[in-house]
C-alpha cells in the first residue's frame, strides 16, 4: 500500500494531517517549539487574543477532578497587535499553519481583531471563540444565543476572506441548532467542544478549589459527551466539523472523526504528555495500515451504527 | 536544550516519616542535565489519575559508587492525592518524568555568603544547590525550620557539605523556637556592612513573602522558589502564574514554570 494519505481540507484550506492543537492548551504555540515540530501538526490554535492585552484571572485557576481539570484562566493574553509582532513571525518561520483564536468583549471588538489579522501575514484561520465560559462579557453571550451566534459569524464573516470557524460550547441544549447558525451566517467549518462549566469545592475548607469558582471541564472525562455532540452536529450541517474533547490517542481522534469530525484538536493531553502528536500521528498511520484505508478523509462520518454484537450471543 | 520525557523505574522510596519520602528514580538523562533550583513533573506512569503531573524540585542529583550520574531524587510530602500515590510507591514501579525544567537558581560566590532558607518541604531544592556551593567554596549556611525536630531532614549531608545550619522548630523541640525568620532576621541584624549573603528561600508562600521582605529591609539580595498549581510545566497552560514587577512598571502575571520557580525576591509582588 502507498503511503497513507492522512490530509483533510477545511474548506479551501488543506491541513497534512487533521491534528490541531487546541486553543488554551499550546500556549501561542512556541512554548511547545523544542518538543515537537510544529510543521508537522494539521495546525496550532492560539490562545485567545482580544485587542488588548489581558491578564487573566488570580491563581489557582486549575484543578483536577477524575480524568480532567477544570480551568478559569480567564484569558490571559498578550492581545492581537503584539501576537502579530511577536509570535506570528516565529510561527511562520517554523512552518505552523497558524489558526488563531479570536475573542471579543463586543461584536465590533470580533470584526476588529478579526480585520487586524486579515492584514497579517500567515494566518491561516479564524477560530472565533464564542464560548469561554470563565469571562464574564462578551464570549459566551453570543455562543449562548442562536441570534447571537448568527449575528457575530456573520458580521465577521463581512470583514475577512480567511476561513471563520466559529468554537462552539457545549453548554446549550441543543448544540447542533448553533452549527446551523453558524452555517446559515457563512461559517467555514465550526470546531466544538469548548469546555464544559463546572465546579469544584474544598470540603475542608468548603471553599472553591479555583479563584473564579467556576471553571470548564477538559480531558478524557468529557469525551464520550463531545463525541456525541459532533455526531449531532455532523448529521444537521454541511460544513466541516472539527471534533475535539479529551482526545489522548490515534483511538480517541478516530472515534471524533468517524462521528464526523473532519479534523480533530487536541488540548489536555498536550499538559499530561507534550510528545502526544507523534504518537497519534503513527496510530493513525497503523490503523490505516491495518485497515487498508488509503485515505483518512474516508473515514469522516464512517460510523456504522449498526447495533454492535453481543458479547453472549 | 528540550527536557527530557522518560518512565524512570523508582530505585528506591525512602519514607522519613509518615509524611515525608524521598522517591529515588532512575533518570540519568533527567540527572545530568539538572542545575540547582530546576524541577521535575512527575506522576504515577500510565494513570488518568492523577492525570496531570505535579512538579517538584529535583531533589538530589544520584550518582553511584563511581560517581557515574544514575538518575534523581524527589523530596515528597504527603499533601493530596498525587503525593499520596508517590509516597505509597515501592521500588520496581514507574512514573513518568518530564524535565529538567525551569530557571535555575544562580550560584553565587565568594566573597558573598549563600544563606538558604527553608520551611519544611521547602528544603527540597538546596541539597544541589549546597552541592554546587561547595564546589565554589562559597561560605554557606542552612536556616531550615519545621513543625517538629523530626521533620528536620538531611542535617548529615548538609553538614558534610559544610553548610552551617541554623535550625528552628515550631514546638521548640530543636534549634529556635519559633519560625524560621526569626534566625535569619537576628543573622541579617549581625551581617556586618559591607558583607552581602545571597538569601535562597523555598517554603510555605508566607514564609517566602516573610524571607523576602526581611532581606529586602537589610538590603540583602534573595532568590525564590515559589511553588504554584501547575498543569504543563511547558508554559501551555498559563496555570501556575505569579505577579511580578521590574522596576517601575505595572505587575504582570508570569509563569513560574518557565519565568521561574526561581525569581529575584525583590521582583515577586505579594498579595
Amino acid at each position: 500500500m502507498a503511503t497513507p494519505d492522512l490530509s483533510v481540507a477545511i474548506g479551501s484550506l488543506k491541513l497534512p494531517n487533521p491534528l490541531i492543537a487546541a486553543s488554551g492548551c499550546f500556549g501561542y504555540g512556541l512554548e511547545y517549539d523544542q518538543v515537537v515540530d510544529l510543521s508537522l501538526l494539521g495546525g496550532v490554535v492560539s490562545k485567545g487574543l482580544f485587542m488588548k492585552e489581558r491578564q487573566g484571572h488570580p491563581p489557582p485557576r486549575i484543578v483536577e477532578t477524575p480524568a480532567g481539570m477544570i480551568n478559569a484562566i480567564g484569558l490571559q493574553g498578550i492581545g492581537v497587535h503584539r501576537f502579530i509582532k511577536e509570535k506570528l513571525p516565529l510561527l511562520r518561520e517554523r512552518g505552523a499553519r497558524t489558526f488563531v483564536n479570536v475573542c471579543g468583549t463586543t461584536l465590533d471588538e470580533y470584526v476588529e481583531v478579526c480585520k487586524v489579522l486579515s492584514q497579517a501575514e500567515g494566518v491561516a484561520a479564524i477560530e472565533l471563540n464564542i464560548s469561554c465560559p470563565n469571562i464574564k462579557e462578551g464570549g459566551i453571550q453570543f455562543g449562548c444565543s442562536l441570534n447571537g451566534t448568527f449575528d457575530v459569524v456573520n458580521a465577521v464573516r463581512k470583514a475577512t476572506t480567511l476561513p471563520v470557524i466559529p468554537k462552539l460550547t457545549p453548554n446549550v441544549t441543543d448544540v447542533a441548532s448553533f452549527a446551523k447558525a453558524a452555517e446559515d451566517a457563512g461559517a467555514d467549518a465550526v470546531s466544538l467542544v469548548n469546555t464544559f462549566l463546572a465546579m469544584a469545592i474544598d470540603v475542608e475548607t468548603r471553599r472553591p478549589k479555583i479563584t473564579n469558582v467556576l471553571g470548564g471541564l477538559s480531558g478524557p472525562a468529557i469525551r464520550p459527551i463531545a463525541v456525541r455532540m459532533v455526531w449531532e452536529c455532523y448529521q444537521l450541517v454541511k460544513i466541516p466539523v472539527i471534533g475535539m474533547g479529551g482526545i489522548t490517542d490515534a483511538r480517541d481522534a478516530l472515534e471524533f472523526m468517524l462521528a464526523g469530525a473532519t479534523a480533530v484538536q487536541i488540548g489536555t493531553q498536550n499538559f499530561v504528555d507534550p510528545f502526544v502528536w507523534s504518537k497519534v500521528l503513527n496510530g493513525l498511520t497503523d490503523y490505516m495500515t491495518r485497515h487498508q484505508v488509503a485515505h483518512l478523509s474516508d473515514l469522516i462520518g464512517a460510523f456504522d451504527p449498526t447495533p454492535p454484537k453481543a458479547a453472549h450471543a | 536544550m528540550p527536557p527530557i520525557d522518560i518512565d524512570a523505574t523508582v530505585l528506591t522510596n525512602a519514607r522519613l516519616s509518615s509524611e515525608y519520602s524521598v522517591l529515588s528514580l532512575a533518570a540519568p538523562e533527567v540527572g545530568a542535565r539538572t542545575q540547582p533550583g530546576q524541577f521535575v513533573m512527575v506522576k504515577p506512569a500510565g494513570a488518568t489519575d492523577p492525570l496531570l503531573r505535579r512538579p517538584f524540585s529535583v531533589f538530589e542529583v544520584l550518582r553511584d559508587a563511581r560517581g557515574v550520574i544514575t538518575g534523581v531524587s524527589i523530596f515528597n510530602k504527603r499533601a493530596g492525592r498525587s503525593t499520596r500515590r508517590l509516597y505509597d510507591l515501592e521500588a520496581g514501579e514507574v512514573v513518568s518524568c518530564l524535565g529538567p525544567l525551569g530557571q535555575p537558581f544562580k550560584v553565587v560566590a565568594a566573597p558573598t555568603q549563600a544563606w538558604m532558607v527553608a520551611g519544611g518541604v521547602g528544603l527540597a531544592p538546596f541539597a544541589t544547590l549546597a552541592e554546587s556551593l561547595a564546589e565554589s567554596k562559597t561560605d554557606t549556611t542552612l536556616f531550615y525550620g519545621a513543625r517538629t525536630g523530626e521533620e528536620l531532614f538531611y542535617l548529615d549531608f548538609f553538614e558534610r557539605l559544610g553548610a552551617t545550619l541554623v535550625l528552628s522548630t515550631e514546638n521548640g523541640a530543636r534549634g529556635t523556637k519559633g519560625r524560621v525568620t526569626l534566625p535569619l532576621e537576628a543573622s541579617l541584624k549581625a551581617l556586618g556592612s559591607g558583607n552581602t549573603a545571597m538569601v535562597y528561600a523555598c517554603g510555605p508562600e508566607p514564609m517566602l513573602e516573610a524571607v523576602a521582605r526581611l532581606a529586602a529591609r537589610y538590603n540583602q539580595p534573595s532568590q525564590v522558589s515559589v511553588e504554584r498549581v501547575m498543569g504543563c510545566g511547558l508554559g501551555g497552560c498559563y496555570s501556575c502564574v505569579v505577579p511580578v514587577k521590574h522596576g517601575d512598571e505595572e505587575a504582570n502575571l508570569v509563569r513560574s514554570c518557565i519565568s521561574g520557580p526561581v525569581f529575584d525576591g525583590a521582583e515577586l509582588v505579594w498579595d
